[in-house]
C-alpha cells in the first residue's frame, strides 16, 4: 500500500478509506449508544416527556382552539404521526451539527474520513425514535386506533428521514467547525421548522397552488408519508412530494459533501 | 530496498488571525454582503510557516527522533505524516500502514468501562475488531488492570488510565509508528516499560518516528535524529550528535538574543518576562553558582496593557540539559500573589541553600493569572552552571553524574 500525501490534491483514497473505516463508524455509534444508556434516567425520560408534551400542546392549539380538520382521526394521533419523523429530524440535526466540534479531540489527533462522525451521531437518534414509536403504539391502543397496512413501508420512510437529516446534518456540522454561532442557529431552524412543517396539522390544508412550493421543505413529503403509512385512509401517499423531498435532499447532500470535503482538510487546524 | 517514508520539501503555512475575523457566521454573511457594495480593503494577512522545506527519507526499521523546542515544527511534522492536516507544499510518500499516537487515550470516554474503552480506542487507532479481540488479554495484562475491566475509567487513578491507554496503543501493529511526547506521562517504572515496549516494536523491524522533550528517551530509543528549529531542519544524523547539536543551539540562541527580544514564546503577552538575572548574596550578577549558597533570582516583567493584572503567578523552573525539570519555584506555593499595576516591575525570588549538584542548567519562565490565563511562557531563558560549592560543609560536592539534588542528612549507627 502506498499513500501519497500532497498539497492541494484531493485524495483518491478518500472513498476507499470510508469503507476501510466502516468499523470505526459502528464503534462511534456504539459509544454514543453506551453513553446514552449509562445516563438512562435523564436521557430516556426526556425522550418520553418531550414528544408527549408537544403532542398535547399541538392537539390543544390546532385541534381544540383552531379546530383544524382531521378527517375523523383522533387529533393526538394525527399530530403524533407527524411528530415521529420531525422529532427524529430535529434530534438528528442537533446531534450531527455539534458532532464534529464535540469530537474535536479525535479530529486533532487521529486521521479518518470525518464524514463518519456526523453519520454515527445520527445513529443514536434511533433510540429516541424507538421510544417515540413505543409511545405511539400506546396511544393507538388508548384510542382504539388500528394502523393502516401501509405501516409495512415505514422502514423505507425512516430511511428517507435519515437521508434527509444526514444531508442537512453534515452541512451544518462542517459549517459549525468554521462558524461557531451555527449551534445557536440550529435550535432556531428546528423551532421554526416545527411550525412551518405539517406537524400540528395535515398538509392537505395547504392551498393547491402553494402545495409544490410547500413541498420544497423536504420534511413535508416525509411527514405526509408517515401519516399515509400509519393512518392511511384519507391520507394518501403523495408520490410527487416524496420525490421532491428526495431530489431536494440529494441536492443538499451533494452541496454539503462538496463543502465538507473542501473544508475537511482544515478542520484540524481551526477546530 | 526502497525507503518506507519519503518526505520531499514539505511545508505548512498557517494564516494567523484569519479565522478570528470570520469565526461568526452572522458576521461572515454581513461581510459578504458588505463586500458587494463597499470596495475591497486589503486586509493584512499574517502568514506563518510552522514548517518549511523539510525533506528526509527513512528506511524500514529505522528509528528517527525529532528534536526541537516548542514551536519548532515537530508536532506539525507528525500531523502531516499522520494525515490529520494537509501540507501547504511538498510531498510525502508512505509505503506502509502508519499509526500515529499523538496522545494517549484519544477518544477515551470517562463514563465507559475499561473494556469498552479498549475497544473504542483500538478502533480509533485503526485496529480491526478481530485484532482487538485477539490482543485483548495481552493489552489488559500489560496495563495491569485485570480487576478493573468493568469499572468506568472515570474511577481510575490517573496512573491506571495512562497505563491502559498506552497499552492499547502499544499493541498496534503498524509498519510505521508515529509517537508524540506520550512517554511524558505515567510513573518512571511505567515509562521504562513503555520505552522497552517501543524498542521491541522497533526490533521487529518496524519504523518509528518519535518526538520527545526527553533527551534520555530519545537517546534510548532512536538511532537517528533530526533537529528542527523554527520550522527548518538544522541537523540530520546520529542521535548523540543530534542531541549535542540541539543543546548547543539552545545555548547559542539564548546568548545571542536578549530575553526581551525573544519571539519564541507562548501566552497572550499582557505581561512579558524581559530579563532574568541571578544575584549572589553581595548583589553581584553571576552565572556560575555554588551549591549550598543563597541566591536571588530577579525577573524583570513588562506590562503591555493599561489595566492592572491581578493574581499573577510567577513560575521559574530549573531544567538540566536533558530537559528534566528539577525545581519548580512558584510564588503561589508560598501563598504569595502579585497584582501588577505598573508597566515595569521586578520580581525577586530569594532561595536559600541551592540544592543543585554541579552541572549545567537553564531556566524557563511562566507567567499566568491564577493558572487559567497564560500570560507568557518562555523556555531556555538563561543558562547557568553550578560549579562545586560546599553544600555539605565537608568539601564534598556530591556526585553530580549520579544525582542532581543534594540534601543534608544525619547519619548514625547503632
Amino acid at each position: 500500500m502506498e499513500i501519497i500525501i500532497e498539497a492541494k490534491r484531493t485524495e483518491k483514497n478518500y472513498w476507499r478509506d470510508i469503507f476501510h473505516y466502516y468499523q470505526l463508524f459502528f464503534f462511534l455509534a456504539w459509544k454514543e449508544f453506551l453513553i446514552r444508556y449509562k445516563q438512562t434516567v435523564m436521557g430516556v425520560s426526556w425522550s418520553v416527556v418531550r414528544p408527549i408534551l408537544t403532542m398535547i400542546v399541538f392537539t390543544f392549539i390546532f385541534g381544540n382552539i383552531a379546530k383544524l380538520p382531521s378527517s375523523g382521526v383522533p387529533y393526538p394521533i394525527l399530530v403524533y404521526c407527524g411528530l415521529l419523523p420531525w422529532q427524529f429530524f430535529a434530534e438528528a440535526l442537533s446531534q450531527s451539527s455539534n458532532s464534529l466540534v464535540g469530537n474535536s479531540n479525535l479530529i486533532s489527533k487521529v486521521y479518518f474520513p470525518r464524514v463518519i462522525i456526523p453519520a454515527s451521531s445520527i445513529m443514536v437518534t434511533m433510540i429516541d425514535f424507538a421510544i417515540s414509536f413505543a409511545i405511539l403504539i400506546v396511544l393507538m391502543i388508548i384510542f382504539g386506533f388500528v394502523p393502516s397496512i401501509n405501516i409495512l413501508f415505514l422502514p423505507v420512510l425512516l430511511l428517507q428521514t435519515i437521508y434527509t437529516s444526514y444531508s442537512i446534518g453534515i452541512f451544518l456540522a462542517a459549517l459549525n467547525v468554521r462558524y461557531r454561532d451555527i449551534r445557536y442557529i440550529v435550535p432556531f431552524i428546528v423551532q421554526f421548522g416545527l411550525y412551518i412543517s405539517p406537524v400540528g396539522f395535515s398538509a392537505k390544508l395547504i392551498p393547491e397552488k402553494w402545495a409544490l412550493l410547500y413541498a420544497c421543505n423536504p420534511m413535508v413529503g416525509i411527514i405526509d408519508g408517515f401519516r399515509w403509512a400509519l393512518i392511511g385512509g384519507e391520507y394518501k401517499l403523495n408520490i410527487k412530494h416524496i420525490l421532491i423531498s428526495i431530489v431536494i435532499s440529494t441536492i443538499i447532500l451533494l452541496v454539503a459533501i462538496k463543502y465538507f470535503r473542501k473544508t475537511e482538510k482544515t478542520f484540524a487546524d481551526i477546530i | 530496498m526502497r525507503d518506507i517514508i519519503e518526505v520531499e520539501g514539505i511545508g505548512k503555512k498557517y494564516i494567523l488571525g484569519q479565522h478570528l475575523s470570520t469565526r461568526n457566521f452572522r458576521e461572515a454573511v454581513a461581510l459578504k454582503v458588505k463586500s458587494i457594495f463597499v470596495e475591497k480593503t486589503e486586509t493584512k494577512i499574517n502568514e506563518f510557516w510552522a514548517l518549511r522545506d523539510l525533506s528526509f527519507k527513512l528506511k524500514s526499521g529505522e528509528r528517527l527522533g525529532i528534536i526541537g523546542k516548542n514551536g519548532a515544527g515537530k508536532s506539525t511534522t507528525l500531523k502531516l505524516l499522520s494525515r490529520i492536516t494537509e501540507p501547504t507544499e511538498g510531498r510525502i510518500i508512505l509505503r506502509g500502514k502508519l499509526s500515529s499516537l499523538l496522545e494517549v487515550g484519544t477518544g477515551f470516554h470517562p463514563e465507559l468501562t475499561g473494556k469498552e474503552n479498549v475497544f473504542l480506542n483500538g478502533a480509533i487507532l485503526g485496529m480491526k475488531r478481530h485484532e482487538i479481540i485477539r490482543k485483548f488479554d495481552e493489552i489488559v495484562a500489560f496495563a495491569g488492570i485485570e480487576s478493573f475491566l468493568e469499572t468506568p475509567v472515570k474511577r481510575y487513578s490517573s496512573g491506571m488510565y495512562v497505563r491502559l491507554a498506552f497499552s492499547v496503543a502499544a499493541h498496534l501493529e503498524p509498519e510505521i509508528l508515529v509517537v508524540d511526547e506520550v512517554l511524558a506521562v505515567g510513573d518512571t517504572e511505567f515509562q521504562n516499560k513503555c520505552i522497552g515496549k517501543m524498542k521491541d516494536v522497533a526490533q521487529e523491524g518496524r519504523t518509528v518516528l518519535f518526538v520527545s522533550h526527553n533527551m534520555a528517551a530519545i537517546n534510548a530509543l532512536c538511532d537517528r535524529a533530526i533537529v528542527l528549529d523554527r520550522g527548518r531542519m538544522v541537523f540530520d544524523g546520529s542521535v548523540s550528535e543530534g542531541i549535542d547539536a540541539y543543546i548547543n543551539r539552545n545555548e547559542e540562541h539564548s546568548k545571542k538574543i536578549t530575553l526581551a527580544d525573544r519571539a519564541d514564546r507562548k501566552g497572550n503577552q499582557k505581561l512579558k518576562a524581559v530579563s532574568l538575572d541571578i544575584l549572589d548574596v553581595t548583589g553581584k550578577n553571576v552565572s556560575e553558582l555554588l551549591s549550598g549558597e543563597d541566591y536571588t533570582f530577579q525577573l524583570g516583567i513588562a506590562k503591555s496593557v493599561p489595566d492592572m493584572i491581578e493574581k499573577v503567578i510567577v513560575s521559574i523552573d530549573i531544567y538540566d540539559l536533558r530537559d528534566h525539570r528539577w525545581i519548580l519555584l512558584r510564588n503561589d506555593f508560598q501563598n504569595v500573589k502579585f497584582d501588577v499595576s505598573v508597566s515595569e516591575c521586578t520580581v525577586f525570588c530569594a532561595i536559600r541553600d541551592l540544592p543543585l549538584a554541579s552541572g549545567r542548567y537553564y531556566f524557563s519562565a511562566y507567567l499566568s493569572v491564577a493558572d487559567v490565563e497564560m500570560l507568557d511562557f518562555i523556555s531556555h531563558v538563561t543558562y547557568f552552571d553550578v560549579v562545586g560549592g560546599d553544600y555539605f560543609n565537608t568539601g564534598n560536592i556530591g556526585q553530580p553524574n549520579n544525582c542532581k539534588i543534594l540534601m543534608r542528612s544525619d547519619w548514625s549507627i547503632k
